[in-house]
């Protein structure tokens, strides 16, 4: 990896890893005994080692001349690789919060692993670990490729990469130590959160660089989406992130925004940390991975324009659904539902424009895990947006807010949209990437599909279940108009679907696993292709339209 | 026509961008910018107090505990809600949280008006060990709170802070901070007469957790508790619910 850099690049990369490590000294320093400084201590590690990393190879012979004239794939390796990290880590983490709300001593009488600590361990590890990389990793793949041009940068892709993944260390290990904001998917605090946006400027620079210098007239579907996620999401971070540390040796800071109007900055986040993380990027993926791996072209045009201005326009409006019957002023809980209505058309116009892709191509879905996973995602992206659209409408809303139903919905969305999409992605991209024939095994694949398609049913099927149960409980009058159950009844009616949710979250994270040996054992252990090596190059102007890109 | 545009909005990057983020921004202007400007949006609440500096602390010790995960604060205006957790929610109520813990999962009660409804013991009892009084809970055990000291030198900072963004704490209770924190939790010191005097009358002075001579968190944490709902009395004359509220000495 560190061979792919010349001296120079190399001189710079150990420049900006002394650049963290003094940070982490003086972050360790001024925090001391505070949590700050144990962090500081994290990061004085991470730049140390990543330094030994650059300086085992800082002598090694200097790269091919030529690696310009070759798209930039290294980063986009490890990518997969922290992709797949991650995602056993987070599952993992969902499975012992979800054994917790079934069987509560598994916390050991310890402060950090009660149910509090772990969630947002995993909410972070399964968001932005497995999300986030599997979206810098495939944006790296799928902007080189449609635009037929190298990443516009040598150090800085591996900057984006490792910097986001130094975020998440920080973030995650912070959460055990109780250090959070409290704002849910933004729990990580200010230092963080800054060291956040040097990163994601330097992803949305990057991006545009590259895709300046592409060899097609025309932007590619998927990477509007792309660019609407980077771009999108800086704004969103920095805005609901603004807040004021109570010393700069300390952790702890305060949020500017405060009771009501934080209420909405913070779900006008959520939201649209649905929106444009959740659902913009792995769109982009379905734009690009579905079309190659079904070899079609996508169905229309006309479609893919009208879903992506109606997800960028409407989705902003949606954030108040979160806050029906709250607090905040009835006009803006309006506006939110009725926002969150429209947007089934443009959601359902990408799901139906993805399944008309595939209309054509049914065998190879039968045939081809690796497109039903792909397939599968589609369905679940109809789905979840259909039920999210009705969850929004007050009356609704009512009855599943505060409820397990919105667990099922955050779940059909996360592990049948986001999960099923990432990995067929990721089952696509993998040969490709290390130009390997195929995957090693495409039966473990089988079993993937089947094992992550009987997780999401169980824990979807069980917290539907239970969500629903327990809104109607705790409406529930008797003849004298009284209520009919306590809280507690309502608790005691839980246990058994807490106990089906960890056992289908076991089978889903079964399945990830699976899905990692497999993926190290092609790398290992299976041939290379040479025709993947020869037709895989950009467009130096030489050899016009060598290149495979998906049609419009 | 339209079609056409797009073509030539495609071809340049810089034009998508800016087109994106036009497209992204109207939403939230249009529904965050007002809440600042229409007064009506947070009511007119004249008894409405500060935390102290002990029940800051427990708000803090709250938050980093991930309470908020499991537990909502903000009881919907539905007749179930009102009927079973009391009056509904002002905004008013969460005008000094930064930030607020109105929650999205109630995998347990409502605490927007637990203050009051329990002992200082049925909470040290249910924080230790919740299978102690509630056999059937899931929620998880917190005997370490009672074990470690709250650490009160910063909370100066905290207030600092606090008021630099905004919420009224004067420089009296600012210096005060730590004094008050621990005189809330040891009624028969010296020090608890100037937190009734900087905080007001109704502020609950006691030794949350049964132990006077040392200040744990265990105490801040009861006193964020005991206070919840009971910053302001507006919820129970501004709105149509019945309650009456609940009796400050416990
Ligand atoms: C192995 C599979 C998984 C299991 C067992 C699992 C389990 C859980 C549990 C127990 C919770 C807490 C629910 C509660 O507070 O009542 C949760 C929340 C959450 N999980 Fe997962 N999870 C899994 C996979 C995922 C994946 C892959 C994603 C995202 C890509 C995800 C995203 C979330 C989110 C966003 C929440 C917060 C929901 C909310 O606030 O309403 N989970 N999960
Ligand atoms: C048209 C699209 C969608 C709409 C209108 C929508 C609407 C909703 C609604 C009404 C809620 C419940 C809010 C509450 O009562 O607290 C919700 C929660 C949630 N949805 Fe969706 N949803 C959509 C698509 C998705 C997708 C595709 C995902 C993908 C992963 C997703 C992830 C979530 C998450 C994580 C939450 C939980 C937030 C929390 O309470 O922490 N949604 N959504």
């Amino acid at each position: 990896m560190v061979q792919q850099l010349t001296s120079g690049e190399r001189q710079n990369a150990l420049i900006i890893l002394l650049c963290v490590f003094v940070a982490g000294l003086a972050m360790a320093a001024a925090g001391g005994s505070d949590p700050l400084g144990m962090h500081g201590v994290i990061v004085m590690l991470f730049g140390a080692s990543l330094g030994a990393l650059v300086m085992r190879s800082y002598y090694d012979r200097q790269p091919d001349p030529d690696r310009l004239s070759h798209y930039y794939d290294d980063p986009i390796k490890a990518g997969v690789a922290l992709t797949l990290a991650w995602a056993i880590f987070g599952m993992f983490m969902g499975v012992w919060t979800a054994a917790q709300l079934a069987w509560p001593d598994l916390s050991f009488d310890a402060g950090w692993s009660t149910f509090g600590r772990l969630r947002p361990t995993h909410t972070t590890g399964v968001i932005f670990g497995f999300g986030g990389n599997a979206l810098i990793a495939t944006s790296f793949h799928v902007v080189q490729r449609t635009s037929r041009a190298r990443l516009a940068g040598q150090v800085s892709p591996w900057f984006v990469l490792l910097g986001f993944n130094l975020f998440c260390i920080l973030a995650v290990t912070g959460y055990f130590m109780g250090v959070t904001q409290s704002k849910e998917y933004a729990e990580a605090e200010w230092y963080a959160d800054l060291w956040l946006v040097v990163v994601w400027v330097t992803y949305f620079v990057l991006f545009l660089r590259t895709i300046a210098r592409r060899k097609e007239p025309h932007i590619y579907v998927a990477n509007w989406y792309y660019m609407a996620f980077i771009v999108v999401v800086a704004i969103l971070h920095i805005v609901n992130n603004l807040a004021l540390p109570i010393s700069f040796g300390q952790a702890k800071s305060y949020t500017i925004w405060a009771g009501v109007q934080d209420s909405m900055v913070q779900w006008w986040y959520g939201h649209n940390a649905v929106a444009f993380f959740l659902t913009a990027g792995f769109l982009a993926m379905l734009y690009y991975y579905l079309p190659v791996r079904a070899q079609r072209p996508i169905f229309s045009y006309r479609l893919s324009i009208l879903s992506f201005w109606g997800i960028t326009f409407f989705y902003m409006w949606a954030g108040s659904h979160h806050l029906h019957y709250t607090a905040l002023p009835h006009w803006v809980q309006n506006l939110g539902m009725t926002f969150s209505v429209m947007l089934l058309v443009p959601s359902w116009a990408s799901a139906g424009n993805a399944l008309l892709t595939l209309n054509g191509a049914w065998h190879r879905v039968r045939d081809d895990a690796t497109l039903r996973f792909i397939f599968v995602a589609a369905v679940f992206y109809g789905l979840s947006t259909f039920e999210g659209s009705f969850m929004a409408i007050r009356p609704v809303n009512a009855l599943s807010h505060y409820t397990d139903w919105t667990v099922g919905h955050v779940h059909a969305g996360a592990l049948g949209w986001v999960a099923f999409i990432t990995f067929g992605s990721i089952y696509t991209l993998v040969p490709s990437l290390w130009k390997r024939e195929r995957m090693y095994s495409p039966a473990l694949v089988e079993v993937h599909f089947w094992l992550a398609v009987a997780g999401t049913l169980i824990y979807v099927f069980s917290m539907w279940n239970s969500g629903i149960l327990q809104g109607l409980m705790w409406r529930t009058y008797t003849q004298e108009g009284t209520l009919a159950y306590s809280f507690l009844d309502s608790l005691v009616a839980m246990y058994p679907y807490y106990i089906a949710r960890a056992c289908g979250g076991l089978l889903f994270l079964l399945g990830a696993i699976v899905a990692a040996y497999n993926i190290w054992m092609t790398v290992r252990a299976v041939p290379a292709s040479a025709a993947e090596r020869q037709s895989d190059v950009p467009d130096t102007g030489l050899a016009p339209g060598a290149a495979a890109t998906p049609a419009e | 026509m339209a079609e056409l545009f797009h073509r030539k909005l495609e071809r340049t990057a810089i034009g998508f961008v800016v087109a994106i983020i036009a497209a992204a921004s109207v939403g939230g202007i249009v529904e965050i910018a007002p809440l600042f400007t229409i007064h009506t949006t947070v009511e007119e609440a004249p008894d409405m107090r500060v935390y102290t500096p002990l029940e800051l602390a427990g708000r803090n010790i709250y938050i980093r505990e991930g309470c908020y995960a499991c537990h909502s604060q903000m009881i919907r205006t539905l007749r179930d809600e009102v009927e079973r957790y009391g009056p509904y929610s002002l905004a008013v109520e969460s005008k000094y949280d930064r930030p607020m813990l109105w929650g999205s999962k109630r995998t347990g009660p409502d605490l927007a008006r637990v203050g009051g409804k329990y002992s200082d013991f049925w909470h040290v009892a249910h924080l230790n060990n919740p299978r102690d009084v509630v056999p059937e809970s899931n929620m998880p055990a917190y005997r370490f709170l009672a074990r470690t000291a709250l650490d009160t030198g910063d909370l100066q900072r905290h207030l600092r802070a606090q008021q630099a963004l905004g919420v009224p704490y004067t420089d009296a209770m600012i210096a005060n901070a730590a004094s008050d924190a621990f005189g809330q939790a040891a009624p028969d010191s010296p020090f608890a007469a100037g937190v009734t005097e900087r905080y007001g009358e109704k502020t609950q002075v006691s030794a949350f957790d049964g132990v006077v001579t040392q200040l744990t968190e265990m105490d801040a944490l009861v006193a964020y508790l005991q206070v919840l709902g009971r910053l302001t009395d507006a919820a129970y004359s501004n709105t149509a619910a019945p309650e009456q509220a609940p009796d400050p000495t416990n």
